[in-house]
């Protein structure tokens, strides 16, 4: 066992149990999976991307990038599994059941390790140059299996997720000493503060440093004074991961104690200002091997004695190039742990620092370096030479070789929020650079390193030179890229960053560059001799760590994914079988009502044959209703529709044809006259549109104009009674207005029906006399169920969209959102006897009379007689002059059968089609292709007589 | 996502508006007597600009008013109207 | 150039790869070119080779502000398709996929062309017409495009698992099996190795400025290296096209907007087609080589020249993601980007003279990964012969001017 004695923060009284590759362990509440590990003594944690080298633990946090573990159950929920967690930052749980990732069958006796023996012929980029003969997919698949880390879960998890929003004065990221210091001091100025950190306790690097230190008690009293507690909303266990246009960031903060049922929460936070103390982490030395389990960042191994109280290894050699690595090599050494010597790049490292060395009776070895670690699966000795002769090397027996190649401000947040981070020499980092938004980086994130030294002193270091020793110096770990592959690129010219990094892939892997991309950057550098800061940082994307698929869009789950509209008919509609579907602006609506047994088609007909002899009821609610109230109305609408309102009688409506400024259809529908306003209906999906069209103009362009504009979509049902019995269903259900005489096709009149007040419109989208019943949404469902029973011996039925739509096809209506593809203009519609080009202006006009200018093949709707009289074309089938010619000449828009006329029909946009009644065409479909009669595009009525009866 | 100062309801979330357009593009005042090249450019051309733009929004699930703001399409910078 | 094979990379083996040469030389600019493409993407890259192959133009430069491929084409999510509706686009896009199949072997560069195809969920009775009529016109081209029944798309995609009372229910699936993904560096790459093998000068960190006129004709372009001569100029910067063309007093019918795209940690395969859920959002995603889950979804609705993503849109589709593969929840997004999409009018490509004579424009529309080679051909065409390419004759800048568009806005509003 490696758990030291004494110390750390773990709780020794609360052992746990957990099983990593089915070997059953035991760790302590406070541990992370990494420590418990290491406290038993297990090093190899998996196999690398490419090689499937052995590796371990490097880090002691969210950096980490070797040990990734796959989850394959917890106590709580045995099922749960998850790919690619961290062993760094996953915290131990009782019955934690964890496996290495990416090895096969285990990381001992991993098979892919045969890629390493390969790996000559598997430099960056090898598969651009090679896989050429033959689909890349004869090999793809091999190269496929081979990649990737963990496994997709099997079966869902069990977890539930939330979304919060806040809005804070000040918020800040990272509470560490820095970041503690400014929440105290932002809140004590009265600002809102809210502090989120990814640890459990506040603290930052001080939980990592050895308890009893004088600025650790201090922190540790201000994080508890109930005064601090009060003036900040600290929020642990939460990680900043993206910072978004005007001060948003977004952040997760995992099982949140408030509510225990929550796995992951994401909040959306909006600051006047944020403080950035994210604090900088360590970054690796490039030698060779320096990817052997046992090879391990200072400061980490000094995390595992402080705050787990777990020895990493018995017998150390540090490995620096800066003053930092000093207060690990004494933490270590005061805990028990052989220090073998520590080996100093910088040619004079501090005197006081060997001295304290010396006192423990380390050796100091200034000017040399680790050029190589030695040991297979295990590092078992640092190869160490001066730097001024690289041939004249040393082994040094070790089984933790840490190593400190200087520190990583954590500038990612400041990059997502547009800012460039700058090279600091100083530091030799790249550090924050000039905000862009209200943001401001504190302590260690902005290069102002806390460190047990006076100052911080580097000399920088970004690889081991050669000596001709063979192996692989890492760069990045997962990916696997060694200075070799960036010599690859650079000999190839390959030059720029980002050409180094998407060819090489470094910085590409889990930690997106967190551990490695500072060295490529350097190695870049020195090759090229240019400074880092012309080198520059590749683009860091959000997020900061991945971020779960649940905590993005778990909370929207079912329902809530998408909002559902329902009319006040929908509770009968749903009790009376409807078959619902989806009809615009998230209104879900009756297709059609089978009876017991009946089959689809069998009800659209019957629905339709009803509507043509007899009674047909339809819930039209979801169309879109708009008042317009104000004297300037009549110019509105004669700006808005191709014909011309103002001439329209009180107590009457009319159609209009509304387009775009492009002189493509925008919508359809009827507006009325009332006595001292209009009303405006439009399409369901439409209806959206047509209120910004109007808006738009009211307030952008026609601002002189007085009106005001209502959207009362949901204020007014709207209930179609349809069918040459309609007038009849009213009269029986009781209506106080006379139905005939002079109540004409398209007026509108106010009326008590069934007891409801109500307005009754005489407007038809079926071809039938029909009745349009408004009527508040409180009283429809009544007035729908007065008429149902009053229309009971006419056998009144109930109308779904479908059959709704073999009606508007036998009649030849046409539907914006359909015969109008953005093509189609009102004249090739055949409506252009809704067009007043006389008038002097309307939206779309100047267009139009652009297109008559052009002479241009135009497609025009036109309606289809399939000869088949069973075979109902599908919709979207192609016509052809002939069957395989590739001359296209248009596609059916809408398809029927027509119980009406006994027989299936269909219009279509046809090229030249007006031009072309009676012809024979081919409609080609996926199936079957059949000849068609091209005809004009309507079956039924053509004179209109019915409607207007 | 944006913060967008509605001159009505004050800063509200980006989800709350529709971009409504380029606000410097204006329709001709008399389309009829404007040459097909002008109306085309009109219709279809845009001025896209990249950097300090003057557009329209409408705060559809708000006050549903339309306002101008000066947005800065590269880094999104909003200054409102009446500021400037 | 030296020619790429499992053997050569076998000989380099031996000697450390330390004898590669270099894969485009990096000149400095000549005085005068015949032809000066601005764009280092893959449409310029791959103009310049159709110009020195297909034409015997090889006094040409690309010149590019940044690096190879730092634009669109290296911010795309590799899918290439041909799912269109129009007469005019669905040939140009079954072009596009012929040639990439053919481009690994013509330029000696792998591309990894990956035919994956693709599976689009319809969940609504219009989203179902506008399939319809794709595939019947695609039919009619020889694309195929064809229905499939949810049984067979629970057997090729074992992980889809939506639930009964699934918001927007799944009615059926329409399946393009020729869709693929293809690695996008690697077009640009092969592409720049290719033309410069011919001659072609590729001049990054070259800023054009300006755009010299004389007689309403081009004369050349100024930039941060000096003026450089040139007989025609043609630009293909996807993103900046309005940019661009406005230094030659050319104003464009585009919109630049962001279009997103994330990925995840890689995972081992679980996912081999590309999925289209909720179409009229364009919801797509697909498991890279690497492992990673490759999402997208349409374009942002404000214009954006910021590159950069926001989080709205992830969460969105995500959440849809989630509806049909609910095992994805573990999974993590990994990184999120934005690309520039100078969306057309009518959504489709403009590959055109101007009025400036000499000056040609390609703009890609709706996304100009997939119509790389198609459009780097046809563009080359044009340069060459000052007259469209057969395929190109309807998608010049005088179709606004006409009025006959060719809308390919996918589905409308009106869903």
């Amino acid at each position: 066992m490696t758990r030291l004695q004494h110390g750390g923060s773990i709780d020794r009284d609360q052992p746990l149990e957990f099983t990593f590759n089915g070997k059953r362990y035991q760790g302590y509440a406070g541990d992370t999976l990494a420590s418990a590990l290491l406290a038993n003594g297990v090093r190899l944690i998996g196999r690398s991307f490419k090689y499937h080298r052995p590796r371990g633990i490097v880090t002691a946090g969210g950096e980490e990038t070797n040990a990734l573990v796959q989850i394959n159950g917890t106590a709580d929920d045995p099922g749960f599994s998850e790919p690619n967690v961290r062993a760094t930052t996953l915290k131990l749980t009782h019955g934690l059941d964890v496996s290495s990732v990416n090895c096969w069958p285990n990381p001992n006796l991993d098979v892919g390790a045969i890629n390493s023996l390969l790996s000559p012929l598997l430099p960056a980029g090898f598969y651009y140059k090679t896989f050429m003969a033959g689909p890349w997919d004869r090999y793809a698949g091999a190269i496929r299996r081979a990649a990737g880390l963990g496994r997709v879960p099997k079966v869902p998890a069990k977890k539930r997720y939330e979304r919060r929003y806040a809005h804070t004065d000040v918020l800040v990221i990272g509470a560490g000493p820095a970041g503690l210091r400014a929440a105290l001091e932002a809140a004590k100025s009265g600002a809102s503060v809210m502090l989120v950190d990814d640890q459990e306790t506040p603290g930052g690097h001080l939980l990592d440093v050895k308890s009893g230190d004088g600025n650790h008690a201090a922190i540790q009293a201000l994080a508890a004074d109930p005064q601090t507690a009060d003036l900040i909303n600290y929020v642990p266990r939460t990680t900043a991961t993206g910072y978004y246009d005007h001060n948003l960031v977004v952040a997760v903060q995992r099982q949140p104690d408030d509510a225990p049922w929550i796995y992951e929460r994401l909040w959306h936070v909006r600051a006047r200002e944020v403080i950035l103390a994210t604090g900088a982490v360590e970054r690796p030395l490039v030698f060779v091997n320096n990817d052997r389990p046992g090879v391990m960042l200072a400061s980490a191994a000094r995390t595992y004695v402080n705050r787990y109280a777990v020895a990493p290894g018995q017998r150390a050699v540090f490995f620096t190039n800066n003053s930092s690595a000093y207060g690990a090599v004494f933490d270590l050494a005061d805990a028990g742990i052989t220090i073998g010597a520590v080996i100093d790049a910088r040619p004079e490292p501090e005197q006081d620092l060997i001295a304290a060395c010396r006192t423990r009776g380390i050796s100091v070895y200034p000017n040399s370096v680790v050029i190589k670690a030695t040991g297979k699966k295990q590092v078992a000795h640092a190869t160490i030479a001066s730097r001024s002769d690289l041939t004249r090397t040393r082994d040094e027996a070790c089984d933790l070789l840490c190593m400190s190649g200087g520190w990583n401000p954590l500038v990612h947040l400041h990059s997502h929020s547009g800012a460039k981070p700058v090279y600091d020499e100083r530091i030799a980092a790249f550090v924050p650079g000039e905000s862009v938004q209200n943001e401001r980086s504190v302590g260690a994130c902005n290069g102002d390193f806390d460190f047990d030294t006076e100052t911080f002193d580097i000399d920088a270091l970004w690889e081991v030179g050669h000596n001709g020793t063979t192996g692989k110096a890492f760069v990045d770990y997962q990916n696997d890229v060694t200075t070799a592959d960036i010599d690859l690129a650079l000999r190839e010219n390959f030059q720029s960053i980002e050409h180094v990094k998407r060819y090489t892939t470094a910085g590409m892997a889990t930690d997106q560059g967190k551990m490695g991309n500072a060295n490529v950057i350097g190695v870049v550098a020195q090759r090229l001799a240019q400074r880092p800061d012309d080198i520059g940082t590749t683009t860091y994307r959000p997020p900061f760590t991945p971020v779960s698929f649940g905590a993005l869009g778990g909370a929207d789950r079912g329902a809530l994914i998408l909002p559902t509209r329902n009319t006040p008919i929908t509770p009968w509609n749903l009790e009376h079988g409807a078959s619902m579907n989806e009809a615009g602006a998230n209104f879900r609506r009756p297709f059609w009502f089978p009876n017991p047994g009946e089959s689809d088609a069998s009800a659209i007909a019957r629905a339709a044959i009803a509507v043509r002899n007899g009674a047909g009821i339809y819930d039209a609610t979801p169309l879109g209703k708009f008042e317009l109230h104000g004297p300037d109305v009549p110019q509105l609408l004669n700006l808005l529709y191709t014909n011309r309102f103002d001439d329209l009688k009180v107590g009457h409506g009319r159609f209009g044809l509304m387009l775009r400024e492009d002189g493509r259809l925008l919508d359809d529908g009827v507006t009325f006259r009332m006595e001292d306003h209009w009303l405006m209906t439009c399409g369901t999906g439409a209806a959206s549109g047509v209120l910004m069209h109007i808006e738009r103009l009211l307030q952008t362009e026609l601002t002189h104009l007085k009106v005001y504009v209502v959207n009362v979509t949901s204020q007014w049902a709207n209930i179609c009674v349809c069918g040459p019995q309609s007038r009849a269903v009213l009269q029986s259900a009781g209506v106080d207005i006379d139905l005939s005489g002079d109540f004409k096709f398209m007026q509108m009149k106010s009326a008590n029906v069934a007891g409801v007040a109500a307005r009754v419109a005489r407007v038809s989208y079926t071809g039938e006399l029909s009745f349009e019943i408004n009527a508040r949404r409180r009283d429809a469902l009544a007035l729908w169920e007065a008429l149902i029973a009053a229309g009971k011996p006419f056998d009144i039925t109930p109308v779904g969209s479908e059959t709704s739509a073999v009606l508007r096809i036998e009649k030849g209506f046409i539907s914006a959102g359909t015969e109008g593809d953005n093509i189609t203009n009102p004249f090739d519609a055949g409506l252009g006897w809704i067009v007043d080009m006389d008038k002097p202006d309307f939206i779309g006009k100047r267009t139009l009379m652009r297109d008559l200018e052009h002479d241009i093949p135009r497609q025009h709707v036109v309606g289809l007689l399939p000869e088949d009289p069973e075979f109902v074309v599908a919709e979207g089938s192609a016509l052809l002059p002939r069957e395989g010619s590739r001359d296209f000449q248009g596609h059916v828009t809408a398809s029927c059968y027509s119980p009406t006329l006994d027989r299936p029909i269909a219009l279509a946009l046809l090229k030249n089609g007006k031009q072309r009644h009676g012809e024979e065409i081919v409609v080609s479909g996926l199936d079957r292709s059949i000849k068609a009669e091209v005809t004009k595009p309507v079956f039924y009525d053509p004179k209109g007589t019915r409607m207007r009866s | 996502m944006l913060l967008i100062p509605c001159p009505f309801c004050g800063e509200r979330e980006e989800d709350e508006f529709v971009f409504g357009g380029d606000a410097k593009r204006e329709r001709p005042t008399d389309p009829t007597s404007t040459s097909t090249e002008q109306w085309v450019d009109y219709v279809y051309n845009s001025n896209n600009t990249k950097g300090e733009s003057l557009e329209w929004w409408w705060h559809a699930q708000g006050c549903t008013k339309w306002f101008r703001i000066t947005r800065n399409t590269v880094t999104h910078a909003i200054t409102p109207e009446s500021d400037r | 150039m030296q020619r790429y094979s499992i053997f050569s990379l076998a000989r380099n083996a031996l000697t450390g790869h330390k004898n590669w040469q270099q894969v485009w030389r990096s000149p400095s600019p000549k005085k005068e070119y015949d032809v000066v493409i601005i764009g280092g993407g893959g449409h310029g890259l791959g103009a310049a080779w159709y110009l020195a192959r297909d034409h015997g133009i090889t006094n040409v430069a690309v010149v590019e502000k940044g690096w190879l491929g730092g634009g669109n084409t290296g911010r795309n999510t590799m899918t290439v398709r041909s799912n269109f509706l129009r007469e005019a686009s669905v040939p140009f896009h079954e072009k596009s996929l012929d040639l990439y199949h053919e481009l690994a072997k013509d330029l000696n560069y792998n591309l990894m062309v990956s035919e994956r195809g693709m599976i689009t969920f319809i969940q609504s009775s219009a989203v179902n017409r506008v399939q319809m009529q794709m595939a019947n016109t695609m039919h009619i081209y020889g694309a195929k495009y064809r229905m499939m029944g949810l049984d067979e798309v629970r057997r090729r995609v074992p992980i889809f698992d939506p639930p009964d009372d699934m918001r927007l229910p799944i009615h059926g699936a329409i399946h393009q099996p020729r869709a693929s993904m293809v690695r996008h560096d690697a077009v640009a790459w092969g592409f720049a190795r290719a033309a410069d093998a011919r001659g072609v000068d590729i001049l990054q960190q070259t800023e054009v400025t300006g755009i010299a006129r004389e007689n309403g004709g081009v004369t050349g372009v100024q930039t941060n290296r000096g003026f450089i001569k040139a007989k025609k100029v043609a630009m293909a910067v996807a993103g900046h096209g309005s940019v661009v063309a406005d230094m030659a007093g050319i104003r464009l019918p585009i919109v630049t907007q962001p279009l997103q795209a994330w990925v995840s940690e890689p995972i081992k395969p679980v996912l081999n087609e590309i999925i289209v859920i909720r179409s009229y959002h364009g919801t797509y995603l697909m498991q890279s080589d690497k492992g990673e889950i490759v999402i997208g979804q349409g374009a942002d609705p404000y214009p954006s020249y910021a590159q950069r993503g926001t989080i709205p849109i992830i969460e969105d589709a995500t959440a849809a993601v989630l509806e049909v593969f609910p095992s994805f929840e573990r999974l993590k997004l990994l990184r999120h980007w934005a690309g520039m999409l100078d969306m057309t009018f009518d959504g489709s490509p403009i590959i055109s003279k101007t009025d400036v004579k000499g000056f040609y424009v390609d703009v890609a529309g709706s996304g100009g990964f997939k119509t790389t080679p198609a459009a780097a051909k046809t563009f080359a065409h044009l340069i060459a012969n000052d007259e469209p390419h057969v395929l190109t004759g309807e998608l010049g800048l005088d179709r606004f001017h006409s009025g006959r568009l060719v809308p390919e806005g996918g589905v409308s509003a009106n869903h």
